[in-house]
């Protein structure tokens, strides 16, 4: 294999974890706080749109990456409202969530629908780093909201393992009731985590839109929302496992974008399902309870909490 | 006595048409042991609730040092010096001990110092004479330890009234013995101390003051030396007379109905918990587990009901090997189990009345055709149910988690018994009911025992099982610390058994003699 | 200080469980109308041509047609849900069940219609049961999430029935991605001009078996056990495993049949693309339907005639992505709405600790 080809699947890898990542990344935060949020994909899809309408409209980067923070906020109130307040069931209220972005994301993106932008995110050469053989290319020749994701995996990690905020969070998701008696605010705890998760899943959409394809179409995240979510259960929770979880499904999707130039005979379509049945059989074997194993998931996962529950 | 610390005036709490705390008052001093006494559903836990925070009373007030003050959220309490162990650890499993404190405690510092954290708690604990390991994390913890950390934990952020609900609950007599004795340096040590219980002798011994709650209402309140036995009984049960059951009539046969050779069994978490476990049983005799909580009785009774699989050993009943059988097979066979948990596993709380009682004969021909339920037999042996064991429900097509505990019992019991089961595996089967309820419980098992049928008896109220049972057998730790003809042991050489003394004297009972 | 409290309700009547969703369906709508002033789009102008779109003969037996997929997948999702299980594979399990359908159809030996068009039955609900099959082993057997698998094996079996369309089972000679039409015997006979085919009836024959089934026999009786509490029906003897994988193939093989309804029925070939989200729309039916088979078939033509007055709505310019909101809005209210079923506001008494 030449090293252009290895260069250009490798950093194609890297694009597609970060597109991925920053759902995974902000859902593990909200399931660590106990509440599942299955409505990823519409959030994606409700970023990516909202940031290229402003991005087509306004010609600003800035604004856009705004809107889109704001976006997903109102989207993540909006899931915490029913999930945590009126203790829907977070299956059926992530359903309910889905449905609607999709719906409203096609919506309110049809005018821009095909059109082109021609504004987005620049890949930007790190000095001396991009020189590095091989790595240099693909990691340090990307754009800045790749460059983000580097900081935010340690920082997630340390957040989460070594920070008093961290234990707190780690602790929402197991024994809520606990967490009361000892005087913290388990309601607005998890308001925040689920708005930070839907604002990270709504950046993500915001990078595939502006940072990775460049373009929008109905329904374009064509199932990352749903990777990320895989992705969570696949990394036990833990932001750095996602990152090889991420990095895998990349290169497998790179690999099948590049392999067809090499056996152009093969269609198309069956490339394209590489990345889906890949997260199927990565999930078997990882989530699997084949020996009865403790599970890594946050105990009060999907349980809302009531606090005159008897 | 210390000073006045705490006063709770008419408290009145209700959960929809439910009274659970109706104009209830209660004083607390410095320096004393007060338990609060009553039975299950009798509104101590409530009250304590309220008290904590947990739940608003729809009346009442709560005076601290002489002010009156609102308590709206646990948090408040804490700073009230207020603090809980509640029946149920409120610990994180998957936090360090030292993690679970600082949580409760510290509130500053954005950085954790696990280092500092660990070394500050281990001076408080010591300074309490209270061991535990800051360092380890919480679910690989003995109940006892964990309930220490719980205790710890007040302690090391200053509580001043400090609520234990059911504390003794999950432990041996001794361990008991040991956490009073605890308690009673807090209580000198100028902390006030409530100890929520429904045993009346542990009260009896331990507490300074004691108050009665019945149905909700206060009953009586005492100080200790005008305590007696009659009078506390009095006061929990009402009128009712408390019955005691002796086995009168027996009707045991030399035939072994069941047995168990050299069982081992591994519990969820996939660790041994089951340990060679051998024993029979006749037919018609009620052969009794004592033994605290969680020391594999749960395993011990899904392993004989067919719903856990062995690692190796084997099970025979009526002479069949049923090792291997399914759960359903093992009905068939005549082995009826009464579960521990009865609203989660015997019987389902969403489906009504005539729904339940098919539950573990659906597919058998009285109740299915080809198939389709049979609704009129099914109404019909509701009906029957209700009367011959009094059950009282608010309709046949209401779910059945709206129905009391007691109620719910009877049904579950009325359904396995109907079945003619050759062995009732009957675990903790009055835990929670009151006492009508419980009698009533027990007097079937005995009627059914005179008919011929074995009860294997799970309990942890060594009277009752003294009550009940023709040979008692001790589980610790999942092993059987050995089994006693109930006419010759006693009390004492049963608590040491739960505690973990191997007693394989020559007084062992291998059979019903 | 919160001026009301919450208390939870001990007696739901049936007036409110069926008033309560209706009222906060209106408010979805009223939402989304807010939604498309906001687009710039006249809320009465839309809502007009949506509502004189369906109140029309025409209008009436097109959204029968556009409900008719919907039926099935509904069923399907809501026959899942009976035993907690979240089948959003229906898409796939539909596609999967047009291409058995129509490949039988097209490519199979020759043999008397009929019977041919009873193995094209078969075919779909094979097809969409393997489809299901595939998630739901490793469901029963390691709890792997069934939520994911059923997610990703939509866009494989999508894409799969994409490379058919445009490749090797494409029409010759067309522009578009489809087959050609199966042969005129194996049409199922229409009613009248209308459109509509037998295959609505098998919809209503289904949902009124599976209702019939659900509610009468042991077999209903295990999956309502399991679904309310899996650790009863292991003390009963029940095999949840076995439950779990039946149940979910048999929700697929459902979901298959949408194949078979819209190729031996409607459109008498398989397209790309299509399934049309059939699946996803039919989560919102289950749910609105609450389970009730029956319900989920009148609900789904309800939506159906949502998503053929969003298609008439193109015409004034709003996209019909718009049918697609105002379900997920209606879906979004009605969970709000449940929590008003479950509990009432009092308002707090002067005095009272808040």
């Amino acid at each position: 294999m030449s090293s252009t080809l290895l260069i250009s699947i490798l950093s194609m890898a890297v694009l597609y974890a970060v597109s991925v990542l920053y759902g995974a990344v902000g859902e593990i935060f909200a399931e660590k706080a106990g509440v599942m949020n299955l409505g990823l994909e519409g959030i994606m899809l409700m970023g990516a749109v909202s940031g290229y309408l402003v991005a087509v409209n306004q010609k600003n980067l800035g604004l856009a990456m705004l809107t889109v923070v704001l976006v997903g906020a109102v989207l993540g109130l909006i899931f915490a409202f029913l999930t945590i307040t009126l203790q829907a069931d977070q299956t059926v209220a992530g359903m309910a969530m889905l449905t609607f972005s999709t719906g409203m994301s096609g919506f309110i993106g049809k005018s821009v629908s095909g059109v082109n932008a021609n504004l987005a995110f620049e890949a930007i050469s790190i000095p001396g780093l991009c020189r590095i053989p091989i790595l240099g290319p693909v990691l340090f020749q990307q754009n800045i909201l790749v460059y983000l994701m580097y900081f935010i995996i340690p920082l997630s990690v340390f957040y989460i393992n070594h920070t008093r905020p961290g234990m707190i969070l780690r602790a929402l998701g197991e024994n809520p009731a606990a967490l009361d008696s000892a005087g913290y605010n388990v309601f607005a705890l998890r308001y925040a985590y689920v708005v930070f998760g839907s604002v990270m899943t709504a950046v993500g959409g915001a990078f595939v839109s502006l940072a990775y394809t460049n373009f929008w179409s109905d329904g374009m995240t064509s199932g990352k929302g749903w990777i990320a979510f895989a992705l969570v259960v696949f990394s036990s929770w833990n932001p750095l496992t996602a990152v090889f979880g991420g990095l895998l499904f990349g290169a497998i999707s790179a690999i099948g974008v590049d392999i067809q130039t090499l056996f152009p005979a093969i269609p198309s379509q069956i490339f394209a399902t590489l990345p889906y049945i890949a997260t199927i059989i990565a999930l078997v074997f990882t989530t699997g309870n084949f020996r009865n194993r403790r599970s890594a998931a946050p105990a009060a996962l999907t349980i809302p909490y009531d606090r005159e529950k008897r | 006595m210390g000073e006045l610390i705490l006063e709770m005036k008419n408290i009145t709490k209700t959960f929809g048409s439910v009274i659970a705390n109706q104009d209830v008052c209660l004083k607390v001093y410095a320096k004393e042991i007060h338990a609060l006494l009553g039975e299950n559903g009798a509104g101590k836990s409530t009250l304590m609730n309220v008290l904590t925070g947990i739940y608003r009373p729809d009346s009442g007030q709560i005076f601290c040092h002489g002010k009156e003050v609102s308590v709206n959220s646990p948090k408040d309490a804490v700073d009230l010096g207020i603090g809980m162990v509640h029946q149920h650890f409120r610990l994180i499993p998957t936090l360090t001990v030292a993690e679970n404190i600082s949580l409760y405690t510290e509130k500053k510092g954005f950085l954790l110092n696990p280092a500092k954290m660990q070394k500050r708690i281990a001076e408080c604990s010591r300074s309490f004479n209270l061991e535990v390991d800051p360092a380890a994390v919480v679910w690989q913890l003995s109940v006892g330890e964990q309930q220490r950390v719980e205790i710890v934990k007040l302690l090391y952020h200053g509580a001043e009234i400090l609520i234990l609900d059911e504390p003794s609950a999950v432990l041996t007599p001794q361990e008991a013995q040991d956490m009073f004795n605890v308690l009673r340096k807090m209580a000198d040590s100028g902390k006030a101390v409530i100890v929520i219980s429904h045993k009346m002798n542990e009260v009896l011994n331990n507490a300074d003051r004691i108050t009665v709650l019945k149905d909700g209402r206060m009953e009586d309140t005492m100080v200790r030396k005008d305590a007696t036995l009659d009078r506390l009984t009095r006061a929990v049960v009402g009128k009712q007379d408390y019955k005691e059951h002796f086995r009168t009539q027996k009707n045991i046969s030399p035939d072994v109905v069941f047995s168990m050779e050299h069982v081992c069994a591994k519990n969820d978490r996939n660790l041994d918990e089951l340990k060679d476990i051998s024993f029979d049983i006749r037919r018609g005799e009620i052969f009794g587990i004592a033994g605290v909580a969680g020391n594999g009785q749960r395993e011990l009774s899904e392993v004989i009901a067919g719903l856990r699989p062995v690692t190796s050993g084997k099970i025979m009943a009526d002479g069949a090997d049923l090792t291997c059988a399914s759960a359903r097979e093992r009905r068939e066979k005549g082995i009826a189990l009464i579960p521990e948990d009865r609203l989660e596993t015997g019987l389902v709380p969403d489906l009504n009345f005539s729904e339940n009682i098919i539950l573990t004969r659906y597919s058998s021909s009285r109740y299915s055709r080809k198939g389709f339920l049979r609704f009129d037999r099914m109404r019909r042996d509701a009906e029957d149910y209700t009367k011959e064991y009094e059950i009282r429900h608010g309709g046949f097509d209401l779910p059945v988690g709206l129905m009391s505990g007691g109620n719910q019992q009877k049904l579950l019991l009325a359904r396995e018994v109907s079945g003619n089961p050759k062995l009732i595996v009957a675990a903790y089967p009055v835990r929670g009911l009151d006492i009508g309820a419980a009698d009533m419980i027990r007097q079937i098992l005995l009627q059914q025992s005179e008919k011929g049928t074995s009860v294997l008896f799970i309990s942890e109220e060594l009277d009752e099982i003294f009550h009940m049972c023709d040979r008692i057998g001790v589980l610790c730790d999942g092993e059987l610390m050995g089994i006693r003809n109930t006419s010759e042991t006693d009390v004492f050489e049963i608590g040491q058994m739960m505690a973990g003394e191997r007693k394989n004297s020559e007084k062992e009972a291998s059979s019903y003699a | 200080m919160r001026k009301f409290r919450y208390e939870k309700r001990t007696d739901v009547s049936m007036a409110r469980k069926i008033l309560n969703p209706v009222f906060f369906v209106l408010l979805a709508f009223l939402f989304c109308a807010l939604l498309l002033g906001a687009m710039g789009f006249s809320p009465f102008a839309v809502y007009g041509k949506m509502i004189s779109t369906i109140f029309s003969l025409r209008g009436l037996t097109r959204s029968i047609e556009a409900g008719l997929p919907l039926m099935f997948t509904g069923l399907a999702v809501a026959l899942g849900y009976r035993m907690n299980l979240n089948n959003i594979g229906a898409d796939g399990q539909y596609a999967l069940g047009a291409i058995f359908c129509a490949g039988f159809g097209l490519y199979g030996p020759p043999m008397p219609a009929v019977l041919k068009i009873i193995v094209m039955f078969a075919a779909a609900m094979l097809g969409g049961a393997l489809a299901a099959c595939i998630a739901a082993v490793p469901r029963a057997l390691w709890n792997v999430s069934e939520t994911i698998l059923t997610m990703m094996l939509n866009y494989v079996f999508l894409n799969v029935l994409n490379y058919l369309m445009y490749g090797p089972w494409k029409e010759l000679n067309q522009m578009v991605a489809q087959t050609r039409e199966i042969d005129s015997s194996l049409w199922l006979p229409e009613f009248g001009n209308t459109g509509i085919s037998l295959a609505l009836l098998i919809a209503v024959a289904i949902a009124f078996l599976l209702w019939f089934l659900l509610k009468k026999t042991t077999w209903g009786y295990q999956m309502e056990v399991i679904r309310r509490s899996p650790r009863a029906a292991e003390y009963a003897g029940m095999s949840v495993k076995k439950n779990i994988i039946s149940t979910l193939c048999l929700s697929g093989a459902i979901a298959g049949l949408a194949g078979f309804a819209e190729v031996n029925g409607v459109l008498h070939r398989v397209q790309a693309d299509l399934p049309n989200n059939a699946g996803y729309t039919g989560i919102v039916i289950a749910f609105l339907a609450y389970l009730n088979p029956l319900s989920t078939v009148l609900v789904a033509f309800l939506l159906g005639a949502l998503q053929i007055s969003a298609v008439a709505v193109q015409i004034t310019g709003v996209p019909s992505q718009v049918a697609t909101m105002i379900q997920g809005s209606i879906m979004l209210f009605v969970i709000a709405g449940e929590f008003f079923i479950r509990y009432r506001l009092v308002k707090v008494q002067k005095g009272e600790a808040a």
